[in-house]
């Protein structure tokens, strides 16, 4: 069957969706909120939804889209250049080689695959500013970080889950 | 076969897009300014976004603020009673001091102090962040906004300007892990370095350990470089143990809505210096506002004004005195 131009457009709007939802995250956590320290630990949400697109949806969130994602995400946080593109690359990479694990399993158990990852995204990306600055920087901040990521993750997934529904659809 | 080739290139996109992630690494160390300015430019792209979504979020905050104040109206009226009496005390001893200052300039002849310009600009973004405090601001190269300048807010200091693009710049924060700020400790003015390292509270490095230092110290600049004035007021000591000892600023980055950029010009006096205009480089102390002057005469007590010590036309900022300070005429 030959789709028209129509549905052609309206099917590659719906699957830019996922990165540009991802690029629109990041702006997002770098709203002033007034809240003393929220915005100092405010949960990575661009690394939700890469861990939930490359899960999910693959062929919308290649490679280089979540090399790209951190790379804004560095820009704009003012972190060294290049270390969330690392890590977002390195979890993408995780994610993508144990789909077949994670697929049809519980949501716990989604949970606490991202907690692991979340865990290894934090170290890796502590590590790597450590390595830039040349002396092992305060880590706290991360620490908490890595916890409100991980703790805000069933929030966050529910809007994915819509999103993935009602915007992107199924493959 | 077709998939061994399909995962093939899947680990080679992986290896080629980790040795970018770790070439654009390479390329921070080794040009900042390169990628500073990136990120301005980035910044000054989606600032009007960012300026829109702020707008609401400072909204809704101000709403939240207003009705929590609501509840405690009666406690806030009369503690504020109580600052205002306090800071009326302070007022009278800076006048007196102001008066005799001018007096002593008078006395010695000094320059006249270069003026020192404002920027009044609004915070647009906050990207927090575990690794970099800096804020972005709604003020740029187009309003004279240039890298080097310092950030004020009424409460004391922010920090610098790192790098500005048309429309926004960057600010870093004195608690980031880049910022070091030449600091004076206490009555004693022990001099000592307030760096950055990422947490909340910076710590002050390069201290005399002979010095006495303790907890409630005021710390203000010392002007020591040329990147900052003297006296203008940046925190004080919340922690000493074991040499390390902990400032908190007076300004909280999360409650920054509106800051002031200062350019207070101080290479061109140190061309002046160069040039042999003037004997000694001398720091400009920092102006305040035309509007701000204007009021402090206004409400200068009558006595003052009849004994001929009106408010000279330019005024020395003191460090800001805290509830609880002492006042020692």
């Amino acid at each position: 069957m030959k789709r028209s131009f129509w549905h052609r457009l309206d099917l590659l709007a719906r699957h830019v969706v996922p990165v540009l939802l991802a690029f629109a995250l990041v702006l997002l956590s770098t709203v002033p909120l007034r809240v003393p320290l929220l915005n100092l630990v405010f949960p990575a949400l661009a690394l939700v939804s890469i861990y939930y697109w490359t899960l999910y949806r693959p062929d919308l969130m290649p490679p280089a889209a979540a090399f790209a994602i951190g790379l804004a995400d560095d820009v704009l946080s003012g972190a060294p250049f290049g270390v969330n593109a690392l890590v977002f690359v390195l979890i993408h990479a995780a994610v993508n080689t144990q789909r077949g694990f994670f697929l049809g399993k519980s949501f716990a158990i989604v949970w606490l695959g991202f907690a692991l990852l979340a865990g290894a995204a934090f170290t890796i990306a502590w590590l790597a500013v450590s390595a830039f600055y040349g002396l092992l920087v305060n880590g706290t901040g991360a620490l908490l970080q890595a916890g409100t990521t991980i703790g805000c993750l069933p929030l966050i997934w529910r809007l994915l889950v819509q999103c993935h529904l009602r915007i992107v659809g199924q493959a | 076969m077709w998939n061994a080739w399909k995962l093939l290139a899947t680990w080679l996109t992986y290896g080629v897009l980790v040795l970018a992630a770790g070439a654009a690494m390479l390329l921070g160390k080794a040009d900042a300014v390169l990628v500073e300015r990136l990120r301005v430019q980035v910044a000054d792209v989606v600032a009007p976004i960012l300026e829109s979504v702020s707008r609401p979020v400072d909204r809704a905050a101000d709403v939240v603020a207003s009705s929590r104040r609501l509840v405690d109206l009666v406690e806030e009226n009369s503690a504020l009673r109580q600052e205002r009496e306090h800071l009326l005390q302070w007022q009278a001893v800076a006048q007196r001091l102001e008066a005799e200052n001018a007096q002593l300039r008078d006395l010695l002849k000094l320059v006249a102090e270069p003026e020192a310009r404002f920027v009044a600009a609004r915070v647009v973004a906050d990207p927090g962040g575990a690794y970099a405090h800096s804020l972005l601001v709604n003020t740029g190269r187009r309003d004279g906004v240039e890298k080097g300048q310092i950030v004020l807010t009424g409460e004391g200091l922010v920090g610098r300007i790192a790098a500005s693009a048309n429309r926004v710049s960057r600010v870093l924060l004195i608690s980031d892990l880049n910022s070091r700020v030449p600091v004076a400790v206490g009555e004693g003015r022990a001099r000592a370095i307030l760096a950055g390292d990422n947490s909340v509270y910076p710590r002050l490095i390069h201290l005399d350990p002979d010095e006495t230092i303790a907890s409630g110290d005021q710390v203000v600049t010392s002007g020591i470089t040329d990147a900052f004035p003297p006296g203008l007021p940046v925190g004080t000591v919340v922690s000493v143990q074991h040499g390390d000892v902990r400032v908190a600023p007076f300004v909280k980055q999360s409650r920054v809505e509106f800051v002031r950029v200062v350019d207070h010009r101080l290479p061109a006096l140190i061309d002046d210096f160069l040039a042999g205009r003037t004997e000694t480089p001398i720091l400009p102390p920092l102006q305040l506002p035309a509007a701000a002057n204007a009021q402090l005469s206004a409400s200068a007590p009558a006595e003052a004004q009849a004994e001929g010590t009106a408010a000279p036309p330019t005024v020395v900022p003191l460090p800001v005195p805290r509830p609880g300070d002492r006042i020692r005429p």
